[in-house]
């Protein structure tokens, strides 16, 4: 039971900060299909950053760190986003996929290499192994293992909310979301203003990277990407109709099933009905389209989204 | 002066500038895999681009070259269906992406009803081709009736897809490997037909009327987008959902038609590899095959035109192939969809450059005419 809480708690802070990520670049107009894609990049970055720091640094440089180089190596990703669909007016639809393409290639061709070079050719695997330094993120509490991950989402969360609805910035990062043209009309720079909402979302989704391939494992295959997981965050980005408090509770219901997958050994009753693993896998995303197809009929997407702001149209 | 004329008219057409913008893509694309390539180990990169650009040009006699290129088309055809699937949605204002699933699905199907029913290979491809569309359906369904984006939805199918494939394909799976059983061995009525096409190609068995069926699929939808009603209703809907609506056109429907006909044709293309009994679908697959995705780089690419896609499906597949012979001792054969990624990422800028070339004619013409009408003026003050 405690297994089972401790990773929907774990997959919940990835979906949530990623979620979030989502809702930043959404709320200020740009759609960000490329969430997969910079996922993979920031995990590559904390990996890396995990593999080759000795563990003498300590626990607090240690931890620092990786979630710095994670959050900057997506949001260096985010900006091939926001260069192309702000300055160039690209379809943002067709960025966020080449991106999400771009990412998993690009990283198993930067971890073979690396892998190759380092062994000389013995390895040729696509595989980063961080064990040493993942024990440094746990924190136990008797029997409960918790991760510094759930403690960084759960600030990330409050801070979302208070930047989007408190400040100044975030209510003017809405008003381009919704209406570009009248933000503009006052005064506010709308490219700026997307800018920064893709590169917060970029940064929030490179974190959601690194926090997802260290959840239960001590060494992640780059070939394999996230495994949807980009995307399950946008679907719980629109199931919390992009609002931070309902996309935090959005994410816990779909950490538990995806939760689920990894524990339900651990439970007679589930074992007793004999169903098939992959069963188990498909379970977040058989439910995230029930749950898309009962919420999406009254979407409070932002008005805005995917339309390319041109100064020059009304 | 008449030259410069004939290239200012041929830059005017928009194929011309499509295709320009296109090789621009593939230029950049590979210019920045060759920067790759350098950044890993300087010494081999000229020669591994070269091998990736060359696939079976390497080889050194023509039979070998022959039999290469032939298994090169043999892929390129259900790469092709899936780039029709992208792009006859596209055309429709959607974006499928669930075309990657259609394709798993098709797979699926096709294998199921070959190695399990023993059905003939004309009904394996109508299964397949059944499963895409039903797919399809679920997706334009969701779209329709509850307002789910189409890419989420299809990108959730995608993976519901390839769990359900895995599950259902261990039935037929060969018992001492995780692939399926061989459809040669198994039941070769499900192959398909050759019709001595292997002859052309040094007797590669895998080359079959798939080959011929894919470029006849992309005439037919070619005709059907741009010769028939149908496809104008289809077109319209896409344009201007409403508009549609408010023509009597039914709008719901031809959205759901539509993403049926996509997953139909997705599907086919998995009928179209896996018949051929060029390879077996692994059951312990853990993502979903990158053919649908790749559909999208090879439609853009072939700026959404059914004809350039054929063009274009054969230069993807012919770099995807030729990244495996690439020196394996530094790089890996992923340099390949690097560079296909890469075209897309680009391909993103097409109406970017399409704008900037028609601007920079339009200042021309400007310039042209104002000098035009100077001249006028002096000549008519002379007078």
């Amino acid at each position: 039971m405690t297994l089972l809480i401790q990773y929907t708690l774990l997959f919940a802070s990835v979906l949530l900060l990623v979620a979030l990520g989502g809702c930043f670049s959404e709320r200020s107009g740009i759609i960000n299909i490329g969430l997969e894609g910079i996922m993979v990049i920031g995990a590559l970055g904390g990996a890396l950053c995990m593999k080759f720091m000795p563990v003498s640094l300590g626990a607090p440089v240690v931890i620092i760190t990786t979630l710095l180089v994670s959050a900057a190596a997506g949001m260096i990703f985010s900006l091939l986003l926001a260069v192309a669909a702000i300055n160039f007016k690209a379809d943002q639809t067709i960025t966020g996929t080449a991106m999400n393409m771009l990412a998993t290639a690009a990283a198993t061709v930067a971890v073979k290499a690396m892998n190759t070079a380092m062994s000389g050719g013995n390895d040729v695997s696509s595989e980063i192994a961080y064990t040493s330094t993942r024990e440094m993120f746990m924190i136990r509490i008797g029997g409960f293992t918790m991760n510094w991950f759930m403690v960084v989402a759960v600030a990330v969360l409050i801070i979302s909310w208070v930047v989007l609805y408190k400040t100044r910035f975030g209510l003017r990062l809405m008003a381009c979301g919704e209406h570009p043209q009248a933000a503009d009309s006052v005064g506010i720079n709308v490219y700026k203003m997307r800018y920064a909402g893709v590169l917060i979302s970029g940064a929030l989704g490179g974190l959601g990277g690194i926090v997802y391939i260290t959840a239960g494992v001590n060494a992640w295959k780059f070939e394999n990407g996230v495994a949807g997981f980009g995307f399950l965050a946008l679907a719980v980005m629109i199931f919390g109709a992009w609002q931070p408090g309902k996309i935090a509770l959005a994410a816990l219901l779909f950490g538990f099933f995806r939760a689920l997958g990894n524990v339900y050994t651990g439970f007679d009753l589930l074992m007793a009905l004999n169903v098939p693993s992959v069963v188990y896998n498909m379970l977040p995303y058989i439910i995230s389209l029930v749950v898309l197809a009962f919420t999406s009929r009254k979407s409070r997407a932002p008005k805005a989204e995917g339309i390319p702001y041109d100064k020059g149209s009304r | 002066m008449n030259k410069q004329k004939q290239t200012l008219k041929l830059l005017r057409k928009d194929g011309f500038q499509t295709l320009l913008a296109s090789l621009l893509c593939i230029l950049g694309g590979l210019f920045i895999g060759y920067l790759v390539l350098l950044m890993i180990e300087p010494s081999g990169a000229a020669e591994a681009i070269k091998a990736v650009v060359q696939n079976f040009w390497r080889y050194p006699n023509q039979k070998l070259q022959m039999k290469y290129l032939g298994q090169t088309l043999v892929r390129t055809a259900p790469l092709l269906m899936c780039a029709l699937s992208v792009l006859f949605a596209y055309k429709v204002g959607m974006f499928n992406i669930g075309a990657a699933g259609q394709y798993v699905a098709g797979a699926c199907a096709c294998l199921y009803a070959a190695l399990k029913w023993n059905l003939p290979w004309y009904l394996c491809i109508l299964i397949a081709m059944a499963a895409g569309a039903l797919l399809g359906a679920l997706s334009g369904l969701l779209k329709t009736a509850c307002n789910v984006n189409v890419v989420i939805s299809g990108i959730m199918l995608n993976w519901i897809a390839l769990y359900m494939t895995n599950l259902i394909l261990i039935q037929v799976k060969n018992p001492s490997s995780p692939y399926t059983k061989l459809v040669r061995g198994t039941n070769p009525s499900a192959l398909l037909p050759s019709l001595g096409l292997e002859k052309l190609f040094s007797n590669e068995k895998s080359v079959t009327i798939a080959i011929p069926l894919a470029v006849i699929m992309a005439l037919v939808v070619w005709v059907v987008l741009n010769k028939t009603k149908f496809g104008y209703e289809l077109k319209a809907t896409g344009l201007n959902y409403n508009a549609a609506k408010y023509c009597g056109m039914r709008e719901n429907r031809n959205i759901i038609l539509t993403m049926m006909i996509s997953g139909a044709l997705a599907g086919m293309g998995a009928s179209l590899l896996y018949l051929t009994g060029i390879e077996e679908w692994e059951t312990t697959i853990s993502s979903v095959p990158l053919m649908g995705f790749n559909g999208i780089a090879v439609a853009f690419l072939g700026g959404l035109s059914p004809i350039g896609s054929i063009l274009s499906a054969f230069f993807i597949q012919h770099i995807t192939s030729g990244g495996g012979n690439v020196d394996l001792q530094f790089y890996c054969s992923q340099i390949s969809s690097l560079i296909a990624s890469l075209i897309i990422f680009m391909c993103a800028f097409v109406a970017f450059f399409k704008f900037f070339m028609q601007e920079k004619i339009r200042k021309h013409d400007e310039k042209l005419s104002a000098a035009q009408a100077a001249a006028a003026e002096e000549g008519g003050g002379k007078e």
